[in-house]
């Protein structure tokens, strides 16, 4: 699958998608659906809830794992995306255009890398 | 250092994710996923290589008697080919193992434990060996396929030249498949009508592949956990441990209190009455209720979870778990703590998925 070259990621396989200076969509990468497999829950934040760059604001769970989803950056949450809250497994099919929650506000962002280092980054990992 | 089965070149080739488990490397899964791997065994057949499962035989004129003294159940009533479930006890009555026994003839008795467990169970058995007994660990003998689901008949009859198999639940014959000696048993960890197939490391490979031509799909440790679990089976190091007798875990018919004196047995008369039964629980909150998540009934501790996962053929969470008796009863609410949120469950009665016959 093609890392969109439009979006920002994190070391621990957030996407982050910009629609403008201070607000964002956010997901996670095709890396990090593969190494969970079968999405089958998100436990979703409340709209209005802060986030902070680095820490989780959801958790993620497949059959087999439950994984923390941190936040790219610091903001609030404006809207959590109730297709993916209802059927999860979309992730599994389209982690790129499965957004997991809108942010807005965005005050301040972790250290985040383009398509290209990010690919590269996955390949270290993967070794 | 982990160990690789004979198989192990096997899982590649379908696409399979390897994690190493019970000192050994092996697929979690192929490349359809858990969810699928889970249907298709429910719904045709899967094929697992379970060869990390350890293989003992006991041999001689006191083979019986050395049975019927270290483990808990009778085994005086088996037939020649048969196979036989049980636990083997410490002598505070807790499990070091559970296992099945395999009868072919009154002086051999094949015992299969699990992987995790193989040093272990060697050690206590031979050091309880007593009288005219040879007791030998042969796992490095055995590879171990279990093909399992409703179509299991017709993707072994079509590599069999006898069409044959053992016909009733817990029992076995040895036979050919795909031209290989097998000891195959009706027997398996999913639910579903299944065999077990028992053959020669060096023929595993080639097993494997005719099994798979003749349309069993090869399926991982995760989703033999999420069958094993809807059929509310239980896993050592899960609801079983050294410290559980196997009466706290609902395995009262592979316990006979009734037979002369065998290892556990003074411990289990007196743990008779523990506070703490195993049951099982449907999620009906938000979330996935896994192991070691405790257990509230208002506000009140009452147990912790052993196993939990969404159960792909129910479509929702289930959990098992040790509950206090006393408040043990089908379609009560309990509360889970789950990273410090509370997921809401109710007493179910098991097994969560019994298969139609």
């Amino acid at each position: 699958m093609t890392t969109p070259t439009n979006y920002s990621y994190t070391k621990t396989h957030e996407w982050i998608q910009f629609l403008d200076e201070e607000t964002a969509t956010s997901g996670i990468t095709d890396f990090a659906q593969k190494a969970l497999s079968d999405i089958v829950f998100i436990n979703m934040p409340s709209e209005g809830d802060e986030v902070t760059c680095g820490e989780s604001f959801a958790d993620i769970e497949s059959v087999k794992a439950v994984a923390d989803i941190n936040s790219p950056v610091s903001g609030t949450i404006l809207e959590t995306n109730e297709t993916v809250e209802e059927d999860p497994s979309v992730i599994n099919e389209d982690p790129y255009g499965s957004w997991i929650v809108k942010i807005g506000h965005i005050r301040a962002k972790d250290d985040l890398m383009n398509a290209e280092e990010y690919d590269r980054f996955c390949e270290e990992e993967e070794q | 250092m982990d160990l690789q089965t004979p198989l192990y070149d096997c899982y590649e080739k379908h696409g399979g994710k390897i994690v190493p488990f019970a000192g050994f490397l092996l697929p979690i899964q192929f490349k359809d996923g858990i969810i699928k791997e889970h249907l298709t065994v429910r719904e045709r057949c899967g094929l697992f290589d379970v060869s990390h499962m350890s293989e003992m035989f006991v041999e001689g004129a006191d083979a019986l008697k050395n049975l019927q003294y270290i483990l808990p159940n009778d085994f005086s009533t088996m037939v020649d080919g048969q196979v036989k479930y049980s636990t083997m006890l410490n002598e505070n009555g807790g499990a070091i193992d559970d296992l099945v026994v395999y009868r072919f003839s009154d002086t051999k008795y094949m015992i299969v434990g699990n992987g995790s467990n193989r040093q272990k169970d060697h050690d206590w058995i031979k050091a309880h060996i007593t009288g005219d007994c040879r007791f030998t660990n042969r796992s490095d003998e055995y590879a171990q396929l279990a093909v399992q689901g409703p179509a299991c008949e017709t993707v072994l009859y079509a590599l069999m030249r006898e069409k044959r198999l053992p016909a009733k639940y817990y029992s076995f014959i040895e036979t050919e498949v795909a031209g290989f000696p097998c000891i195959v048993s009706q027997t398996g960890y999913t639910g579903e009508l299944g065999y077990e197939l028992y053959a020669a490391p060096d023929n595993a490979a080639a097993l494997w592949e005719a099994l798979v031509g003749a349309g069993a799909a090869p399926c991982g440790l995760g989703a033999r956990d999420t069958l094993r679990l809807e059929a509310s089976m239980c896993l050592y190091g899960h609801e079983l441990n050294d410290d559980i007798t196997p009466l706290e875990a609902n395995l009262h018919f592979s316990v006979k209190l009734d037979k002369e004196d065998f290892i556990g047995k003074a411990a289990l008369i007196r743990r008779q009455d523990s506070p703490m039964t195993l049951a099982g629980f449907k999620i009906t909150g938000k979330g996935i209720v896994r192991e070691h998540c405790e257990m509230f009934l208002d506000n009140r501790k009452i147990g912790v979870s052993t196993s939990g996962t969404h159960a792909p053929y129910f479509g929702y969470p289930v959990a098992m778990g040790y509950i206090e008796k006393e408040v043990y009863e089908v379609g009560r609410k309990v509360l889970f703590r789950v990273r410090g949120r509370e997921v809401e469950g109710e007493i179910v009665k098991t097994p969560f998925y019994k298969r139609k016959r």
